[in-house]
């Protein structure tokens, strides 16, 4: 099923025309309403009209994180605060989180988005689907949970935690569907073997996973453990939140919803532009976004794109999946860490030296995040001497960093000097996972 | 009335221990007693040695996370008993002791033990004229 034919299979001329014409647009509004574009433009001396087709993309200039985390917290933000009906905010690099502002226009596209992904799932109106991402400033619960409410079906806003509830929830309502990270799947998997409910006990066809980087192998064993088809879902909230693209039932790349969101591959280091079926860089423009539009904003997702009708009948562009980032940020949990953040609160807390180490592993299906400080020499005193006074301490930087990360860490302390120096760059994480 | 303490981090981690105590062998320095406080990761190891202010200072010149305290050392009978007798005219003043250990130093049993108010504890062992070892002898423990 196909929720709008009329976008999601339009042919190439007429989906370059009209990604021309929003593109135009929507410099245009930019250029008068964000300071921060409009010199941005002048200064290349680039003026809207200089923007008339899909090809003058190339001219225009690249958004980054830093971008938005200078701006913080407006200052990208094209629309009046009066038109903004709602706010999302994700992790940033160091401390300020990224907000982002949605005017009813954009909270509407997104359903429409949203809406698009569930349809080619397999998911209607007779459906029950539980939306498993968290509810709150992160993207994934509301964003879709609105895509449900759109294509009709009842949604359960499961959320995260309550894990055994929620198995048991699965199985008397007869849920049909499920939104949620791929390790969050493994782990209800497991919960429901613990409970004793098999795959036999329950009604789950889909699952829309996303939010993390996730692997052929693991799809596997969520299909086979919970009886269902998993199908990916990307997205990230700077562009809007999921449903920025979506698999069909191919399962071959992952369609983009690009009369929206405008992709291109660029070489991360010069920045040119890449054609289809070369890896690198994914970078998004925002076509029709009111609240906070973004022109070529650098994702840092390495990944390709290809073109081409695909069996399903969709004529869009098609992501492969992400096989990795181009700067340091991590997803645990589907949470967004950079390793600054982790440095931002170990340098305000005297006891230790400024070094640090972010130890990522996956046990049990469920990302961990241990984090080795080094104690000061001079700060292991008297007072201090003892497992109370050492908890204490452990306690406070654990609960700094949950705040600042908004995961639950590990932390282990260790003796001054001890946490390894490298020659050159230093090393600040090692994942352990396995993704292959 | 007290007597200096060595207390140094660990991690629990293999040679760590090793490396502290080839400090004390480099610089001569005898260890009389020693105890460790252990977690699931890291130790916290106590000890009264020979000369505890070298010890520190070498230590420190070696990386190593140490701290210099001041404890109690009391002085026991070799009777059952003592220990029992000695706490409780600290407990009765609702002092508390943090951490406690003990060895024998020429025949004699010494409590070494840190309390949470010291200048109160201070006084119950003036009061009960109870005998504490000093580190003058601890130096000459040959």
């Amino acid at each position: 099923m196909i929720w709008n034919p009329n976008k999601e299979c339009m042919s190439r001329d007429e989906m370059s025309s009209l990604q021309g014409k929003r593109l135009h647009k929507i410099v245009e509004y930019v250029y008068h309403n964000v300071p921060f574009y409009r010199n941005k433009l002048q200064e290349m001396d680039i003026t809207p009209d200089d923007i008339q087709t899909i090809e003058d993309i190339v001219k225009l200039p690249f958004t980054t994180k830093k971008d938005l985390r200078d701006n913080y917290p407006f200052k990208l933000q094209a629309a009046p605060q009066s038109q903004i009906i709602r706010i999302h905010a994700s992790s940033g690099t160091t401390g300020n989180p990224t907000i982002v502002g949605y005017t009813r226009k954009d909270i509407g596209v997104w359903s429409e988005c949203m809406a698009r992904c569930l349809t080619a799932y397999g998911i209607g109106r007779d459906d029950i689907f539980s939306v498993s991402y968290g509810y709150g400033l992160f993207t994934g619960g509301l964003g879709a949970h609105n895509g449900v409410e759109m294509v009709g079906a009842a949604v359960v806003p499961a959320s995260t935690g309550n894990t055994e509830k929620h198995a048991k929830l699965i199985r008397d309502l007869g849920i049909t569907g499920i939104a949620c990270t791929p390790s969050y799947a493994l782990y209800l998997a497991e919960t429901m073997d613990r409970l004793g409910i098999t795959k036999d006990d329950i009604k789950l066809k889909v699952g829309a996973f996303g939010a993390e980087p996730w692997t052929e192998s693991m799809r596997k064993e969520i299909q086979e453990r919970l009886g269902l088809k998993g199908y990916n879902l990307y997205g990230l909230s700077e562009i809007m939140g999921p449903s920025v693209s979506y698999e069909c039932m191919m399962q071959n790349g992952s369609h983009i919803n690009e009369d929206h969101f405008y992709p291109e591959i660029i070489n991360p280091v010069t920045e040119e532009t890449l054609p289809y079926g070369q890896s690198g860089e994914l970078v998004f423009t925002t076509l029709t976004k009111e609240g906070m539009p973004l022109l070529r904003y650098r994702t840092r997702d390495l990944c390709s794109l290809m073109d081409g009708r695909c069996e399903c009948g969709r004529t869009s562009v098609r992501m492969s999946a992400i096989t990795g980032r181009s700067d340091d940020m991590l997803i645990i949990r589907g949470i967004n860490v950079f390793p600054s953040q982790v440095e931002s609160v170990v340098l305000s807390m005297k006891e230790f030296a400024p070094r640090y180490l972010l130890i990522v592993d996956r046990i049990n299906n469920l990302d961990t995040l241990q984090i080795q400080v080094e104690l000061r020499q001079e700060y292991f005193t008297a007072t201090f001497d003892t497992p109370a006074a050492i908890d204490e301490l452990q306690k406070r930087l654990a609960a700094k960093l949950r705040s600042v990360l908004s995961i639950g860490v590990n932390v282990q302390l260790k003796a001054p000097n001890s946490i390894e120096r490298s020659q050159g760059k230093s090393v600040h994480v090692i994942d352990n996972r396995k993704l292959v | 009335m007290t007597i200096n303490q060595l207390s140094i981090f660990l991690e629990n981690r293999s040679g760590t221990l090793t490396k502290v105590l080839d400090i004390f062998k480099e610089n001569n320095i005898q260890i009389i007693a020693s105890t460790i406080a252990d977690t699931a990761e890291y130790g916290i190891l106590r000890i009264i040695c020979s000369d505890p202010q070298k010890a520190y200072s070498e230590l420190e010149k070696g990386g190593i996370a140490v701290a210099l305290s001041d404890v109690f050392a009391i002085e026991l009978d070799n009777k059952p008993g003592q220990a029992a007798d000695t706490i409780k005219l600290f407990s009765n003043k609702d002092i508390s002791i943090i951490y406690m250990y003990s060895f024998l130093f020429h025949g004699k049993g010494i409590l070494v033990f840190r309390t949470d108010n010291t200048d109160e504890a201070r006084e119950v062992i003036l009061k009960s004229k109870l005998h504490s070892v000093t580190g003058k002898e601890l130096a000459d423990w040959e």
